[in-house]
């Protein structure tokens, strides 16, 4: 099958791009240097295609009570014009994806999937809509996506629109007008750093990127692949799924147990999963599981996913204690980093342990997480 | 980006400087290597001593994404290694011909099937 390609991808390989196959699409992988395109990102600005992402839209007037059943967020109870991280989970609580859902109106909300999950979601929303007066649109055609992240986002985007960016708070959207295009322009991202994110109609894409990369440039914006997006989100601790969340983990065991709201009042509280996630939340109490640490290296050689981590103790055998989800050389902290469950018992911020790297143990120490938290 | 005509070139993207007097060559890989791994955060190198053998494993090469295998282009002891390589990896990427070679080899053997640079220009484009 040949691979999807975005609205920019002529743009993409007029700059020269590394292009990489993302779960069945095109994709930059990175423009120059993945590193300056992160410390832009950290520093500056950066521009990203992220069309790959899944839109769904969920309308009618059982739309919010639809996604309370499906999914394990409370999202009737989310305003209007707001945005909330959220998991779908099976039956037996396993993570099908992590979410985004953008409420777009009273009777209306755009649920944004991993490229990778994208056709799980839409098929398990499709199924659990029955019974509900609401209707699950697939848009993934209907929709660009550009994102510009970075300290320097506000003053850029604030030269190309009248919408009202001071008053648009984290994980708010608004209907909007940028470079003369109609808009959705949310101010959320994957980086760790103040951004914003334009779903807008592929027909304007190319419009967009080009108004953003000029107003941008004078500001030190550069294009930004997917390399870089990987070793943003990393460092600002933020889970990928396929590493640090999948079909064999609850919420509970990622650590994340917050997004699953028990507290729910829409459908007699019941929601798809509750009984299996309820049992994960009194385990996660009485006998937690492994738990998800940050691990800092002082040495060189990177810790990647699937790694085994190891105890170091002073003395005697090692054990196996954990496995590394994601890991790479940080450019903010300037040493390899990586994300990893551990046992319990080594989870603690200031432990001493180890990764085998392809049959050297290279000691590492636990962390809490994330590695960067920008200041505000 | 341009394969210098003075070199020769393995398959395995190392290039190879001829002969000197005293039989050394100095090992590099060459820009397109260095350009499709990315930023090169790690090189381990054959330590001084060592005998390397043409088109086996003699170190690795770390990027951002992936770790890669350093193989030698041809036969010998090593008799130098780059430490301005190992202390800044990222000369690999900025100057892959020049600054950021990585070994020197006193060559016991010439392998017979390296590339001239336009073999190896014409190689890197299929």
């Amino acid at each position: 099958m040949s691979p999807r390609l975005t609205a920019l991808d002529a743009l993409h390989r007029a700059l020269g791009a590394t292009m990489t196959d993302f779960a069945g699409w095109d994709m930059p992988l990175r423009y120059g240097s993945e590193r300056e395109e992160h410390l832009a990102v950290r520093t500056k600005a950066g521009l990203f295609d992220l069309s790959h992402m899944g839109e769904i839209t969920v309308s009618g007037p059982q739309a919010g009570e639809l996604l309370d059943h499906a999914l394990v967020g409370f999202i009737s109870a989310l305003g209007v014009l707001r945005a909330r991280y959220t998991m779908i989970c099976r039956e037996d609580g396993g993570i099908l994806d992590d979410l985004i859902v953008y409420r777009t109106a009273e009777d209306e909300f755009m649920v944004v999937a991993n490229a990778s999950n994208a056709q799980v979601v839409l098929d398990a929303l499709t199924e659990r809509a029955a019974g509900f007066d609401a209707v699950v649109r697939d848009d993934r055609d209907a929709y660009a996506l550009i994102a510009v992240q970075g300290p320097q986002a506000n003053g850029i985007l604030g030269s190309l629109t009248d919408a009202d960016l001071p008053g648009l708070k984290y994980y708010a959207l608004l209907p909007a007008t940028v470079a003369g295009k109609q808009v959705w322009l949310a101010r959320t991202g994957y980086t760790g750093e103040d951004g914003f994110e334009i779903f807008c109609a592929p027909a304007d894409a190319e419009h967009l990127w080009t108004a953003l990369t000029e107003a941008g440039a004078p500001a030190g914006l550069i294009p930004c692949g997917l390399s870089c997006r990987d070793t943003l989100r990393l460092e600002a601790g933020m889970p990928l799924y396929g590493h640090e969340l999948d079909t064999s983990l609850t919420p509970f065991d990622a650590g994340l147990g917050r997004v699953v709201r028990f507290d729910k009042t829409t459908n007699g509280g019941e929601f798809v999963g509750r009984k299996a996630l309820e049992e994960a939340a009194a385990k996660a109490e009485s006998a937690p599981p492994r738990k998800l640490v940050g691990l800092v290296s002082e040495g060189k050689r990177v810790p990647r996913a699937e790694y085994a981590v190891v105890s170091a103790p002073a003395e005697g055998e090692s054990t196996a204690i954990g496995r590394i989800t994601s890991g790479a050389p940080s450019p903010t902290l300037g040493k390899p980093i990586a994300i990893a469950y551990v046992d319990a018992a080594f989870a603690a911020p200031g432990t001493a342990v180890a990764v085998d790297v392809r049959g050297k143990h290279e000691p590492v120490e636990v962390v809490a997480l994330p590695f960067y938290k920008r200041a505000r | 980006m341009s394969n210098p005509q003075h070199l020769q070139y393995s398959k395995d993207h190392e290039w190879l400087t001829a002969a000197d007097a005293d039989g050394v060559s100095t090992v590099g890989i060459t820009e397109h290597a260095a350009t499709a791994l990315g930023d090169i955060v790690y090189v381990q190198l054959p330590a001084v001593g060592d005998t390397v053998t043409a088109g086996e494993t003699c170190g690795e090469l770390e990027s951002t994404k992936s770790v890669s295998d350093l193989y030698s282009p041809a036969t010998g002891e090593v008799v130098e290694v780059n430490e301005a390589v190992t202390d800044e990896p990222a000369l690999v990427n900025s100057a892959a011909f020049e600054g950021g070679w990585l070994f020197k080899l006193k060559v016991s053997e010439a392998p017979a099937d390296l590339l001239g640079a336009d073999e190896y220009s014409e190689f890197t484009k299929s």
